[in-house]
């Protein structure tokens, strides 16, 4: 059974279709990469996926006991984040829905990531304060406190160095191994076809949607490598 | 000291002013927390233009000043939110525009009604003198229907203000928020304006907001040294204001500046001893 599943989606962007006949489905455990260039449709197929864009056509159906408000989203950092007086443990319990109190339980399941990711010792730290890549954990722990069930990652290692981009992507792996279903998002296609059981090439249309092995060997693949090579 | 406060309070006007002034302070702390992380600084400047027209249409027309402005001034915000989450349109060009043509239409009404007078230069400038029992009575009501609300949903309030996207994302109905605090905002500078003045009152939301970024590093510190701050400030305006004859609201914002470079200051050498 399908977590999420697409059926002939159509998605447009400014009056413009940024998305059309898309369909693919998100199964429990999958590792999916999407992949494409700027203005592909990427952004806009995230809103939708996240039920912040409504489809043009088509649909989007959440089963097998997720719904929609169920998507932990690691979203590319805003300008106005750098100097927000935010301190980490309020970050990663602004991940639960709880209202208008944080309960015990939230404030356990917010510790409980925050030792999952390794930043246990960081919590009294001041968010803005933090390398790029201690931020990325802390905000992936406050996606971890909204669900379980499945992570949408916008571009998670965009400003990171090698290393920390690294040891971020082996922390993702570890989630879904743990059974986290990740849909991620990434310039990255080397990494993408190095991590991802799944790869969606998209062009406005789909140009690909399949196996990372298909795909390294496919046409759209070697094509989109090339390019992706030479910068 | 104790006979100067004694002597203070001895005034009924002033008893009034104090009681809703320090309560417009906090609400406007709080407030002012979230508009400036939300880059919605000038907001609170162009209400305040827009009370200033409402003002003087409403004393034109002879109709209880309050209540023509507040629906104005909560209109006006609700406008104001709108074009800047709309990206076609810029921001701020919105806000010049709506908060001068509010300027020239008030300046112009006041001057064709009663003439260029002491009444013109109050609504610009602020007046201790302008609180009635009803101003108090809307500004205790106003108050205490923040505090509960900012209580009852800070969690919301901080997860909205640190990431819209999110906060949607997970389910918060962010755009009902961004509401409530434009029309909480239209609200209290509404109330504080008589006090304030309209060319004053948008240091009230801002400055206590922007001191305490300075020096606290959680949010929750934020909130609580901002209201610390403008509380302080307030009462520090209003006693050199009394004590030299100096008008109210412009000591009041002096007092805060004073307050933004002292905690700047403190800040950037806890920064120092830190590195």
């Amino acid at each position: 059974m399908a977590l999420i599943s697409c059926r002939d989606l159509c998605l447009a962007y400014e009056g413009r279709i940024a998305v059309s006949s898309l369909s693919f489905d998100v199964l429990k455990g999958d590792y999916i990469c999407i992949v494409g260039e700027n203005g592909s449709g990427k952004s806009t197929l995230i809103k939708a996926l996240l039920g912040l864009k409504k489809p043009v056509s088509g649909e989007i159906v959440y089963s097998d006991g997720l719904k929609k408000t169920e998507i932990g989203y690691l979203p590319q950092q805003t300008p106005a984040q750098k100097d927000f007086p935010a301190g980490v443990t309020e970050v990663v319990l602004s991940g639960c829905r709880g209202a208008p109190f944080h309960t015990r339980a939230e404030k356990r399941a917010a510790a409980e990531n925050m030792e999952l990711l390794g930043i246990s010792d960081l919590k009294k730290a001041c968010y803005r304060e933090l390398s790029g890549g201690q931020q990325q954990r802390v905000l992936l722990a406050r996606a971890l406190c909204a669900t379980k069930k499945l992570l949408l990652l916008d571009e998670p290692v965009t400003g990171l160095d090698p290393l920390v981009s690294a040891e971020l992507y082996r922390l993702i792996q570890r989630l879904n191994d743990g059974g986290v279903t990740v849909i991620m998002v990434s310039h990255d296609v080397d990494c993408a076809i190095e991590r991802a059981k799944k790869i969606l090439h998209l062009q406005t249309v789909p140009l690909f949607w399949g196996s990372a092995c298909d795909y390294a060997d496919s046409d759209t693949g070697r094509r989109f490598m090339g390019d992706g090579g030479d910068d | 000291m104790i006979e100067f406060i004694r002597e203070f309070l001895s005034y009924p006007f002033l008893v009034r002013a104090l009681i809703s002034g320090t309560l417009v302070s906090l609400c406007s702390a709080l407030l002012g927390v979230p508009l400036v992380l939300k880059r919605y600084s000038m907001i609170g400047d162009g209400l305040s233009h827009v009370g200033f027209g409402a003002l003087a249409i409403a004393s034109a027309l002879n109709w209880a000043p309050l209540y023509v402005a507040i629906p104005t001034v909560a209109a006006a915000a609700f406008l104001l939110l709108r074009l800047t989450s709309d990206s076609r349109i810029n921001g701020d060009g919105a806000i010049a525009l709506i908060s001068t043509c509010s300027l020239a239409v008030g300046v112009i009404v006041i001057s064709a009604s009663t003439g260029m007078n002491t009444e013109i230069s109050n609504y610009l400038f602020g007046s201790i003198l302008s609180m009635s029992p009803g101003d108090v009575r809307l500004s205790v009501c106003a108050a205490a229907v923040m505090l509960v609300l900012f209580i009852l949903f800070y969690g919301r309030i901080f997860a909205v203000t640190f990431d819209e996207t999110f906060a949607r994302a997970i389910g918060v109905r962010a755009g009902v928020y961004n509401t409530l605090i434009a029309l909480l905002t239209a609200l209290t500078i509404t109330v504080g304006m008589r006090i304030m003045g309209s060319l004053l009152i948008s240091g009230l939301i801002i400055f206590p907001a922007l001191s305490s970024m300075r020096l606290c590093r959680s949010f929750r510190g934020v909130m609580i040294c901002s209201c610390t701050v403008s509380l302080i400030c307030f009462f520090a305006g209003v006693a050199a204001s009394y004590a030299f004859a100096l008008p109210t609201g412009a000591s009041v914002v002096c007092a805060d500046t004073a307050a933004f470079a002292l905690l700047s200051l403190i800040g950037a050498l806890l920064r120092r001893n830190r590195a």
